[in-house]
């Protein structure tokens, strides 16, 4: 397409308004430097607009470039200044959406900074006329950009060692109802939960310091419950205090109260931003905290596959900005969550290397250099009777947490508890042992329930609840019937 | 009390064979296996007497349980677990780790509070021997 090349000289700079692709946003040679960091988009331009043209435009406006020439460009080293959109392919299946590559050299972007990348990177082109709909789909990051993020204060790892729990999933659960207990309330369920064999509790992420229960109460009478509930079973126990607040100087004095009172582990929501996001994680690094982050909000902008941003793209900026957890997907629960586009966020937070696997929505190899990995969390609509699948699915580092279904168990919070401790237990012997799970976990959790009456008033409670919805975000890679087979 | 760490402390104690079988998960693996005992479980106990170093060349299940065997004919009354520990760059960590012996009569805790500024309070976890 001739009116796609790059003018250059003179001609490129006189007044007016040129193509983006004439403005060098477009170089279908363009080879990425290994310094490059790179942004996949699926964009789906207006009716009439050149796929190329569109993808310059993206590239265009994530860069350097403003609707009409500028002969100050001229002053500097525009071209490296440029990203370039190098690969415009056809999203499979989805007639009128494209992918588009677009490099970035990496004088563009501040070290260690997520709110820079992304004031970059999503900062305008979302809401550009051209374009229908836009989605960020996938990134990738240069060592040279990654060692400039520190990354989990604690990671899995070190975490692992901080409570003493190796070989299985840690368990958890969600204080329910989220709103309305009072602090001496909320701390029994809290006791209950952890006694009864829960690693963790949780507070969900609207409870910050409302009328009902100020936030002074809530952390007193929870490190009450999580030292009582240690002291009955030998095991380090926490509760995620969340300290999400209005401003950084009032989650500063609430993580700090935290730590005074001896709690192993804090909690902030995605909707405090990714500056504050850095910032706790600064402080958690520099006192010995576990950073738990709950994604509030991300549905608004992950869900819809023509538009927006994928979580796996979230992920990975999280592991640069530095939490410890975050809830990434149950694939089997309530919340959406295609179980192999689930299984790639996962990946994003705990390999060393994220290997390219379009099945799993992963476009790229990226090495994570060294940086601490992060621990998904599955919650929302999961219980005992899904164990199987969720330890197949999701391996060992990964926190279960069946809020309902611990809590809402008809002998009570402590058999709900048990009830899950003992179904994980016995799948992961049963696994380790060498059995099949996927196929014998329904019967591995019957011949548990025989001896513990918890896990079978569990089973026969929530034994057949499934969700059963199609999933809105799924790959638009599937494998050819040959591959599946295998 | 019965204590709950390790990885299978709510399932009933684990029988030789079912203890063989994760020994052999563990080496499947590649981990190296050590035997630990202690007769102090307090939580933050993380040092218990190794029963000689981590086992890196024992690649045979039968290995691991004589010595399994030795430690517990040495220590019949104390707390014995199986520990893999995998090298594994970005691992370099325990894997699994779980409980192969319990004292006769378990110790408990005692959990001290002490009043300090406003309502908060300080927790002190103490082991009591039977």
């Amino acid at each position: 397409m001739e009116n796609n090349k790059e003018i250059k000289g003179k001609e490129r700079y006189k007044s007016g308004v040129l193509k983006y692709a004439q403005m060098g946003y477009w170089n279908g040679e363009y080879e990425p430097k290994p310094t490059d960091i790179i942004a996949l988009f699926r964009i789906t331009p207006q009716e009439g607009v050149d796929p190329i043209e569109a993808a310059a435009a993206v590239a265009g406006e994530s860069s350097t470039a403003t609707w009409t020439v500028v002969w100050t460009d001229r002053l500097t080293a525009c071209d490296s200044y440029r990203a370039k959109a190098y690969r415009v392919d056809p999203v499979p299946g989805n007639p009128g959406q494209y992918f588009v590559y677009v490099a970035y050299d990496y004088i563009l972007f501040e070290e260690g900074s997520i709110a820079n990348l992304t004031a970059s990177i999503i900062g305008n082109v979302f809401g550009f006329k051209p374009l229908k709909a836009a989605r960020l789909e996938d990134m990738y990051f240069p060592p040279a950009y990654v060692k400039t993020f520190k990354g989990p204060p604690t990671g899995i790892v070190v975490e692992r060692e901080r409570l003493d729990k190796f070989g299985r999933p840690l368990l958890g659960a969600t204080t329910k109802p989220k709103l309305g207990l009072s602090g001496k309330n909320y701390g029994r369920v809290v006791y209950e939960g952890l006694k009864g064999g829960l690693d963790f509790m949780k507070d969900d992420e609207n409870i910050n310091s409302q009328p009902f229960m100020h936030w002074r109460d809530r952390f007193l009478y929870c490190m009450e419950a999580v030292n009582k509930a240690s002291a009955v079973t030998g095991e380090v126990k926490g509760h995620y205090l969340n300290v999400t607040a209005g401003t950084m100087e009032e989650m500063y004095r609430r993580a700090q109260f935290a730590k005074e009172l001896g709690s192993v582990i804090i909690m902030i929501d995605l909707v405090i931003g990714y500056t504050a996001i850095q910032s706790m994680a600064e402080w958690a690094r520099q006192n010995d905290m576990v950073l738990h982050l709950h994604r509030a909000g991300h549905g608004t902008y992950t869900r819809q596959k023509n538009h927006g941003i994928s979580f796996r793209v979230i992920a990975k900026w999280m592991r640069l900005a530095g939490v410890d957890h975050i809830h990434a997907g149950t694939a089997v629960g309530k919340l959406e969550g295609d179980p192999k586009t689930v299984q790639g966020f996962y990946n994003v937070c705990r390999e060393a290397v994220t290997h390219k696997d379009l099945e799993r929505g992963i476009f790229f190899d990226q090495d994570w250099c060294d940086i601490r990995k992060v621990m998904p969390v599955a919650s929302g609509g999961i219980h005992a009777g899904q164990m199987h699948q969720l330890l197949d699915l999701f391996g060992d580092d990964v926190v279960l947490q069946f809020g309902g279904g611990t809590i809402g168990h008809p002998m009570g919070i402590q058999a709900g508890a048990t009830a899950n401790r003992v179904a994980l237990e016995a799948m992961v012997l049963a696994r380790n042992e060498g059995r099949d799970i996927a196929t014998e976990g329904p019967e591995i959790l019957r011949a548990a329930a025989k001896w513990c009456k918890p896990l079978e008033a569990a089973l026969d409670t929530w034994g057949n609840i499934t969700f059963n919805y199609a999933s809105t975000d799924t790959s638009d890679f599937v494998p050819t019937p040959a591959v599946a087979a295998e | 009390m019965r204590i709950t760490q390790g990885c299978f402390s709510f399932l009933p104690d684990l029988t030789d064979e079912q203890i063989r079988a994760q020994v052999e998960y563990c080496l499947r693996n590649d981990w190296a296996i050590g035997i630990e005992y202690s007769d102090d479980p307090h939580p933050r106990n993380t040092y218990w007497e190794m029963w000689g170093n981590p086992m890196f060349d024992l690649k045979d299940a039968a290995g691991v349980m004589m010595e399994l065997d030795a430690c517990r004919k040495a220590n019949p009354d104390v707390y014995i677990k199986l520990i893999a520990f995998d090298s594994t760059r970005g691992f370099e960590t325990v894997r699994t780790a779980f409980l192969v012996q319990r004292p006769k009569v378990e110790p408990r805790f005692a959990m001290t509070r002490t009043d300090v500024r406003g309502r908060s309070m300080n927790y002190t976890l103490s082991t009591v021997q039977p």
